[in-house]
């Protein structure tokens, strides 16, 4: 088989599946148990640190994250 | 020494460019070098008078004033890229406008590429890098990385729009839709688009916050993919070091597969992509609550990214394209309707809970407005990628119409809501100048784009119509000027409609320019807040 047929069967085979079975697990990974308490916190991430970047090192404060 | 360095590199490029002006083959390529040569010299100049000051760098603080320039660079070209549309609008309606003594120059099909490239690269371009500079700040909770590479991107790709403009009107084309700029300034916006990718990865990675913001995974996915198609579509040989043209490496429908690939894809990442980045920061900030489900925004993005990338081929129904890749093209398009309005919902539902904003903030009426076209226009497109819808749509004006709806309704307002919710806070203003002239430029723009597009459905479909029309014996009933005789009043509400559309971006500029010069300034949070009204 030539180049462009061994490639074109794999695209629409092997690769074709891989990629299907990857967006199925990064949609599982959204969904799985625990990831609402992490998405909730990066969905308000946007409404701390307006004015200034947070200070060197320092970690966020969970105390803080509660507030915003 | 890093001064001397710079000295020494611009120094020389502006002797090179004055040289390559000198034996320049052709005219387009003989105006740029001359704009190289002038651009180095300032440069030149403005690094020699600074040499030897000290450089201080507030740690503490993020770099606005990139952003700063960025708002003004794309309110600016806004109005540039809509005017020269309303010119070629008029120029469509009263052929007469093309006049015979800049004929060649200022001529319909000089000034298209110079409008579509003004508005989608640099009124689009500019509000995508400051929006990105911006957003990308504050959700890492830290300042932009590389010191000035930051401003090198700001103004290296306002040194682009310079190049590409002035090589558009004069006849330098690559003769590929969206990528009509040469060889040269291809390779130009490639340094300045690493540098942008160096200075947004940069900052994700040196964010203090432990998650990375879904509105920096749309910007990061737009510049990389940007990056990728730009490379990809403008390989090609020079045909001289001191000449505009080039051959390209493909040929015949490889080329025009590899363009379409391109072209789609400059849509779905430059466009769509990009803006997305805004929507997911602007609109729950303006709205002052969280994204509406941020599992939904996850999924949006991927299935974006997966699907997009295939749907190009739709731009070649029914050309030598083989019907497997059209066919392809055609259901990747119609599976896209999906996450594209899974993004719609996700937007608009963020307001669940303060529709009652809707009435008050004008700001918020022209987002919701924006992802309003943006859902609109993510159906007209899949549903036009339909072959048989195709047939009827392609090659007439209704592409055009779908375009603009997309263009104007959705990367227009939204980034107008961007322009108005940034100006207060960059020049730290306690509010806008006029919210009435907001309502202005809103109910403006609205009703253009709804000119804009009704008048091009009814003159697509009917020319559409027109082109297929055959007699009992089989003829074709009308000749192609029959068409474009039919097309005129149609045209001329096509071009009030870009009147009406252009004059709120006007008031837009005034009620920006007045928020910073007429009110007095907040109390200093930080020294980012001494900025002079500029």
């Amino acid at each position: 088989m030539d180049v462009y047929s061994l490639l074109r069967h794999f695209a629409d085979s092997w690769m074709l599946l891989f990629m299907t079975l990857v967006f199925v697990g990064v949609v599982f990974y959204a969904f799985r148990p625990g990831s609402r308490k992490a998405q909730n916190e990066a969905a308000m991430s946007i409404f701390r640190n307006e004015r200034r970047p947070a200070a060197s090192g320092a970690e966020p404060d969970a105390s803080k994250l509660k507030e915003a | 020494m890093w001064d001397y360095v710079k000295l020494v590199v611009l120094g020389v490029v502006a002797v090179f460019a004055a040289i390559a002006a000198n034996y320049a083959h052709d005219l387009p390529y003989q105006v740029n070098a001359i704009v190289v040569m002038l651009a180095a010299a300032i440069t030149f100049i403005w690094v020699a008078r600074r040499m030897g000051e000290p450089v201080t760098v507030a740690v503490n603080e993020y770099n606005d004033g990139v952003v700063r320039a960025g708002v003004i660079a794309t309110a600016f070209w806004g109005v540039v890229g809509f005017l020269v549309g309303v010119v070629i609008a008029f120029q469509l309606a009263f052929p007469a406008l093309n006049i015979p003594g800049v004929e060649g120059i200022l001529n319909f099909g000089r000034l298209r590429p110079l409008h579509t490239s003004a508005v989608i690269f640099a009124f689009g371009g500019n509000a995508l890098i400051c929006t990105a500079f911006y957003v990308v700040q504050r959700t890492s909770a830290a300042r932009l990385w590389g010191g000035n590479l930051a401003w090198f991107v700001f103004w290296g790709w306002q040194l682009m729009i310079v190049l590409a403009a002035t090589s558009y009107v004069l006849g330098g084309s690559q003769g590929k839709e969206y990528a009509e700029t040469v060889w040269y300034i291809d390779w130009w916006i490639v340094v300045v688009w690493v540098s942008f990718l160096l200075v947004f990865l940069g900052t994700v990675i040196m964010r203090k916050e432990p998650h990375i913001y879904v509105a920096n995974w749309f910007y990061l996915s737009f510049i990389v993919t940007v990056a990728l198609l730009h490379v990809v579509n403008n390989l090609a040989i020079p045909v001289s070091f001191l000449s505009s043209k080039s051959v390209s490496l493909f040929s015949g429908v490889q080329d025009a597969m590899t363009q379409w690939w391109y072209g789609h894809n400059a849509v779905g990442f430059f466009l769509t992509a990009g803006f997305l980045g805004m929507m997911y920061y602007f609109v729950p900030k303006q709205a002052e609550r969280p994204v509406f489900s941020y599992k939904l925004s996850i999924i949006h993005f991927w299935a974006l990214i997966f699907l997009y990338i295939w749907a190009g081929p739709h731009h070649l129904h029914y050309t030598a394209l083989p019907d497997w890749a059209s066919t392809l093209g055609m259901v990747f398009s119609i599976m896209l309707w999906m996450p594209s309005w899974g993004g719609m919902i996700n937007g608009l539902m963020t307001l669940s809970g303060a529709w009652d904003k809707l009435r008050t903030d004008p700001i918020i009426r022209m987002m919701v407005v924006s992802i309003g076209f943006y859902g609109m226009s993510t159906f007209e497109g899949p549903m036009m990628s339909i072959k048989a819808v195709n047939s009827l749509s392609h090659y007439t004006d209704w592409t055009i119409g779908h375009v603009h709806s997309g263009a104007l309704g959705w990367n227009g307002m939204i980034t107008f809501g961007a322009l108005y919710f940034l100006v207060p806070r960059l020049w730290n203003r306690e509010r806008l100048y006029s919210l009435s002239l907001v309502s202005w430029h809103f109910w403006l723009a609205t009703i253009g784009i709804v000119l804009y597009a009704s008048s091009m459905w009814v003159t697509g479909i009917m020319e559409g119509l027109m082109w297929r029309e055959v007699d009992a014996n089989g003829f074709l009933v009308n000749a192609f000027a029959d068409t474009v005789a039919a097309k005129f009043p149609m045209y001329v509400v096509r071009a009030l409609g870009g009147v009406m559309f252009l004059s709120g971006a006007i008031i837009m500029c005034y009620n920006l320019w007045m928020t910073v010069r007429a009110q007095p300034a907040k109390a200093a949070v930080n020294a980012n807040n001494f900025v002079p009204a500029e």
